[in-house]
């Protein structure tokens, strides 16, 4: 079976920077995998390269990005286009940066649906107040003729969520969604993208910081540091039995509702220096050593 | 502790090179042409060639050294009165930042505290210096340097006091938005938290924010000034008598342009020179004042 | 001397809206009627989410703001109506930590002025040599190095600069002090070297906080009692066992159940109990 993502050796600098030193990963079909990592990791990165979206002073120094087999970095650009927002989807962290704000959300789900989909105007009405009803907006029509800044922020990610699945995608990249709501409404996004998940039959790649989050939502998770993949296996085996250092240091450092207060130990500096100087040596050129 | 490995080198001395790095060809090229301009006014005795009041009718209109019937002695020709071009260009700088420095400072002064004042209080305080603004806003300062011209005289101070009255309201209208953004910041709450009040809070707070903004403002009104006592003594209300101006050298070569283009022509290149030197220091100033900006 | 430093008594605060041309503006409530008490030398949780008020009502504990109705007594003195010059004694003792340092700490300032800015104020400041020492002190007691006093707000990491807002609320040495969502958009291991040290200061400088979140897992490791607010109003207080133990409201429970803990929970993203819509106000019991 074909892998939906296929990353293997992924360097990309900006400048002289190195953010992504030699990530590989992989996503089945169907398979929700959580992209752990603090600022700076590289999480981010690996997404907008999978995407075709890294800013205009990187470079990919090496490696190759496969999605359903075919390579993506070696495709012409009007080919990779027309997957974008159709095969492999976003969504983004801000939606209030992400919608149009000049647009009508009915305006913009049905240029997303006549672009990809070829659909006639009425055809992509009916079908954007089909999508709004499956991310349980109520009052569909209503919705679709307000602008962003009328509708909630819970509502706007929901309109994303919508956008991302309309084009029934292999894989939708999930960009920290969640981190700027609240936690009710979190927990009502995430259902949202696992029960759209599920029926579509996509395989996701959560993009978070929040452990918790990975633990509730994806079956896997991979540790990412320093633009360096650390550990990855089953989110249950790694939440149970951490293998790597810094997965034990962040999990020792999140606060627990549940845990009382004495429980809580900080990232040790000590290991973080160590890991990005093992970070560091990774970008010396090889020196050639006994065999 | 590696959380604590600071990103940039702080030295005071890489700051200050940082920042001219940051103002870049602007701050340079700005600087250059805003010297030279300031060294001609400031040392005019000592670099013009001739008195600029000199006549000598044997040599009138003649043509710049380069040009065919050009004499050395007159590196840039002389007027139709045989005086020279090149010396009254460079006493001309000494109107020219006469008015620049005086009537910018003077309606930078006014207007910031204006502004500061609309932007901090609110209220009342605020609309009353608003509609001020407003209603100076539609004032001409030509026209109005007319009109006080014939109630206190033609002159300088006409010159400089008309920019200034109308001007200021440049500065202030800038000044009270900024002020406006600047005290919602969470650092203005912070002092008041403290128990700033609000004159040290406009003064030690404030103010430094709006630096960057000044510089360039600044920059930007001495140019205008520059251009406004131009048409001025183009029209003959500026400085009384013979003092050079460029406006008035435009004005005398303005009647013989074609048998003489470079009397015309000279003075204007000299303005436009130094209002463009004054915008690029202004812009190149605000870059590199700025440590928050980057590229 | 009372127990309680603080307490609030019906506070609310409202802003003042246009009801049409001739009629005198309604009040929109943002706070509604809180009563609080926080303990000498203990720390209370503010917990809300957006549009809860919580950050209204951190603002109203530091008299940045001025309540519409009810009362604030700081050590048994009524402080909810004074006017700033009669507040100013006191700004010495209540103090302040904004959510973002990025804009909480002037930009064009060096931290060292920044830091030292409230003794100034207060006349506190013996010269150029005492505002250096003041400065490496106050640095010191946050952890960072002494020559971040002539650094600029930007040129220091995320976790430095919240550092640094909470030197310079320490800098008049005050009783009480309302942190606002400081360790909110931290990385994880940011954020809990800001708890410890908060939890260090805390019993080494003997304060009293209010502490502001939308985390209650962060709460839960700093915090004494917790309060929930919800639309303005408190609709649950207690110790901070009993309320994460046994909630008694349906929204604190809602909240607590919406938090994803780092296990695994088969059913968690099944459908959740529906949410509470406004007719469900009404404080605990």
């Amino acid at each position: 079976m074909t892998a939906t993502l296929a990353v293997e050796g992924l360097k990309v600098a900006i400048g002289a920077a190195n953010v992504l030193r030699g990530v590989s990963l992989a996503l089945q079909p169907g398979e929700v995998r959580g992209l752990v990592g603090e600022s700076g990791a590289g999480k981010s990165m690996l997404g907008r390269a999978v995407l075709g979206l890294l800013p205009a002073n990187a470079t990919i120094i090496s490696g190759h990005i496969a999605f359903e087999g075919r390579d993506l970095l070696d495709m012409r650009e009007t080919e990779r286009r027309g997957l974008l927002g159709r095969r492999i989807a976003l969504i983004p962290q801000d939606p209030m940066t992400s919608l149009n704000p000049v647009k009508r959300v009915g305006a913009q789900i049905g240029s997303l649906l006549r672009h990809h989909l070829g659909l006639s105007k009425r055809a992509a009405l009916t079908r954007a107040t089909e999508l709004l009803t499956e991310v349980a907006i109520r009052e569909p029509d209503r919705v679709l003729s307000l602008y962003p800044h009328e509708i909630s922020g819970g509502m706007r990610q929901r309109v994303l969520i919508a956008m991302a699945f309309a084009c029934d995608p292999g894989l939708v990249i999930a960009d920290e969604p969640t981190t700027a709501l609240d936690v009710t409404v979190q927990r009502q996004v995430l259902q949202l993208v696992e029960r759209l998940r599920r029926r579509h039959g996509s395989a996701v790649l959560f993009v978070t910081h929040d452990l918790g989050v990975v633990a509730k939502i994806c079956r896997s998770m991979t540790v990412l540091h320093a633009g360096r993949v650390l550990e990855e296996g089953q989110t249950a085996d790694v939440l149970a039995r951490p293998r790597h250092p810094y997965t034990r240091a962040l999990l020792a450092a999140t606060p627990r509702a549940d845990r009382p207060a004495e429980a809580l130990r900080p990232v040790p500096p000590a290991l973080i220096e160590q890991l990005w100087s093992e970070a560091h040596r990774l970008d010396q050129p090889a020196i050639a050593g006994p065999a | 502790m590696a959380e604590l490995a600071l990103a940039s080198p702080v030295a005071r001395q890489s700051r200050l090179l940082a920042g001219l790095k940051r103002g870049g060809a602007r701050l340079w090229i700005g600087a250059a042409l805003v010297a030279v301009l300031v060294l001609a006014a400031l040392l005019a005795p000592a670099i013009a060639p001739h008195d600029p009041l000199e006549q000598d009718l044997m040599s009138a209109q003649l043509p710049p050294a380069w040009m065919v019937g050009g004499d050395p002695a007159y590196l840039l020709g002389t007027d139709s009165l045989g005086r020279c071009v090149l010396s009254r260009l460079i006493y001309s700088a000494r109107t020219a930042v006469a008015v620049a420095l005086i009537a910018a400072t003077l309606a930078a002064l006014i207007g910031v505290a204006l502004g500061l004042f609309a932007g901090s209080f609110g209220g009342w305080v605020d609309q009353l210096i608003s509609r001020l603004i407003d209603v100076w806003m539609a004032f001409p300062p030509v026209l109005l340097s007319i009109v006080l011209a014939a109630v206190i005289g033609a002159g300088l101070t006409s010159v400089i006091a008309a920019i200034v009255v109308v001007d200021w309201t440049r500065f202030a209208r800038v000044v009270r938005a900024e002020t406006m953004v600047q005290l919602t910041r969470d650092y203005a709450a912070a002092a008041r938290v403290i128990g700033m009040s609000r004159a040290k809070l406009l003064r030690l707070e404030i103010l430094p924010n709006l630096v960057p903004l000044l510089v360039t403002l600044l920059a930007v009104e001495m140019g205008i000034a520059i251009l406004v006592e131009v048409i001025l003594s183009f029209v003959g209300i500026s400085v009384s008598g013979d003092t050079p101006t460029w406006g008035s050298m435009i004005a005398e070569g303005r009647q013989i342009v074609y048998q003489a283009p470079w009397i015309m022509a000279l003075p204007i290149v000299c303005i436009i020179t130094s209002v463009i030197g004054l915008n690029l220091l202004g812009d190149g100033l605000r870059l590199a004042l700025d440590p928050v900006q980057r590229s | 001397m009372s127990d309680i430093l603080l307490r609030t008594s019906d506070l609310s605060f409202g802003y003042p809206q246009r009801n049409g041309l001739f009629r005198k503006p309604a009040l929109r409530e943002v706070i509604k009627r809180v009563d609080l008490a926080v303990p000498r030398g203990s720390v209370l949780g503010l917990v809300g989410e957006s549009g809860s008020g919580k950050t209204t009502l951190g603002r109203l504990l530091v008299r940045l703001l001025q309540p519409t109705s009810g009362g604030i007594q700081f050590d048994d003195v009524e402080i909810g109506q004074l006017d700033e010059a009669e507040l100013r004694p006191l700004r010495t003792r209540i103090q302040m930590i904004f959510q973002d340092p990025q804009s909480s700490l002037n930009p064009r300032l060096r931290l060292g002025t920044t830091l030292t800015r409230p003794l100034g104020v207060h006349g506190r400041l013996r010269g150029q040599r005492d505002q250096r020492e003041r400065a490496a002190a106050l640095l010191d007691l946050v952890g960072l190095p002494p020559d971040c006093a002539d650094r600029y707000p930007h040129e220091l990491s995320g976790g430095q600069r919240q550092r640094a807002g909470i030197a310079r609320a320490l800098a008049l040495e005050p009783d009480f002090i309302v942190a606002d969502e400081i360790v909110s958009g931290l990385d994880v291991s940011t954020q809990a070297h800001i708890l410890l040290l908060l939890k260090e200061l805390r019993a080494r400088l003997g304060l009293t906080m209010v502490f502001i979140s939308h985390d209650l897992s962060v709460v839960r490791v700093l915090c004494d009692d917790v309060a929930i607010l919800h639309h303005g109003e408190v609709v649950e207080y207690g110790a901070v066992a009993r309320v994460f133990g046994a909630p008694q409201h349906a929204y604190t429970q809602q909240l607590l159940a919406a938090i994803p803990l780092p296990d695994i929970e088969p059913g968690w993203l099944d459908d959740a109990p529906p949410a509470v819509t406004s007719q469900q106000q009404g404080s605990a019991a």
